[in-house]
């Protein structure tokens, strides 16, 4: 396969060799630490010589992180907020 | 009166819920204010509009209100509460008829695929594709590309309100609310499988809707 051709020297066969469609679906399991050993190897092992996997990797933590830096939405209406309150003091009144 | 629960990080469950069973009303202000955001965000998911789910937040918490003396900590608090939020989300779901249906969770209709694994281009001799992701670290916010860092959120916003619901309140909890998977398994009352597929259908999702962002806005490398 030609991702591989800048690794031909290596035991590629010594763990279990992922194709990159492949890889595409393990990569939340892998950034989950949730692959057993043979597969975390094989796709370490794939991510080392292959660009465009490690690269989506990369994407996949960039889009993680933008995501957990969104800004929060409005929060609770005025309103809201004051019922809940006057509903939680009133639950402290009911049971001295 | 808890004067750590005003500094942003809450206490340990204990702290906060022994707090609100004696009424301590800063303790619930701030328990409101650290999490009624992300509730409203979740609670959307399952109602048709922000009112209803501003409607489902106080409900839920009115519950908390109700329930915290039967509080058993058999689960964190947060789960607790998010779980109470999810079942109160889904009876006014039911009732807009916006009901989803967990249990079919591996079910592929309507779903987006995994937009990165689409051959919708051929690669480039050294099977680098070309264009605008070739060097992806500078392509993420940095503070004097205010307005690139903008225009991805938006995308990204766009990106999730394109999922079908059970991915997006997967990736919601995960990704955007900072969960742990283990409390979204139990928020949710979905196995850990399901919910690994439905977090990586998201966010291949996103990722390619991004990925398109940048072909199509052509950004330089």
């Amino acid at each position: 396969m030609k991702r591989f051709t800048h690794n031909r020297d290596k035991a590629v066969n010594a763990v279990k060799r992922f194709r990159c469609a492949e890889v595409v679906e393990l990569v939340t399991a892998y950034l989950e630490d949730a692959l057993d050993e043979p597969a975390r190897l094989g796709m370490e092992q794939h991510l080392a010589c292959c660009r465009e996997c490690d690269r989506r990797l990369d994407q996949f933590r960039a889009v993680i992180g933008v995501l957990g830096a969104l800004p929060s939405e409005d929060g609770l209406r005025g309103d809201v907020r004051d019922r809940l309150m006057s509903a939680f003091r009133d639950r402290r009144h009911r049971r001295p | 009166m808890i004067v750590a629960l005003a500094g942003g990080t809450l206490p340990p469950d204990d702290v906060v819920v022994a707090a609100l069973r004696t009424g301590d009303e800063a303790a619930f202000a701030a328990l409101l204010d650290a999490w009624s955001r992300g509730m409203l965000r979740l609670a959307r998911a399952y109602v048709s509009t922000d009112d209803s789910a501003q409607e489902v937040v106080q409900d839920a918490w009115l519950a908390v209100v109700e329930g915290i003396d039967g509080f058993e900590g058999r689960s964190s608090l947060k789960t607790w509460v998010h779980r109470i939020l999810i079942n109160t989300a889904k009876k006014r779901g039911v009732r807009e008829n916006r009901a989803i249906p967990w249990s079919s969770a591996f079910e592929r209709r309507g779903e987006p695929s995994d937009g990165s694994s689409r051959p919708s281009r051929s690669p480039g001799e050294d099977g680098v594709p070309p264009g605008p992701w070739k060097d992806f670290s500078a392509l993420w916010p940095t503070p004097e590309d205010e307005a690139l860092a903008s225009e991805v959120r938006g995308q990204i916003a766009t990106a999730l309100a394109g999922l079908p619901d059970r991915q997006r309140i997967v990736i919601t909890l995960r990704d955007v609310e900072g969960c742990t998977s283990e409390e979204v398994c139990e928020i949710l009352d979905i196995s850990a499988a399901n919910q690994r597929v439905l977090l990586h259908r998201a966010r291949a999702w996103v990722r390619g809707r991004i990925e398109v962002y940048f072909e199509t806005v052509g950004r330089p490398a």
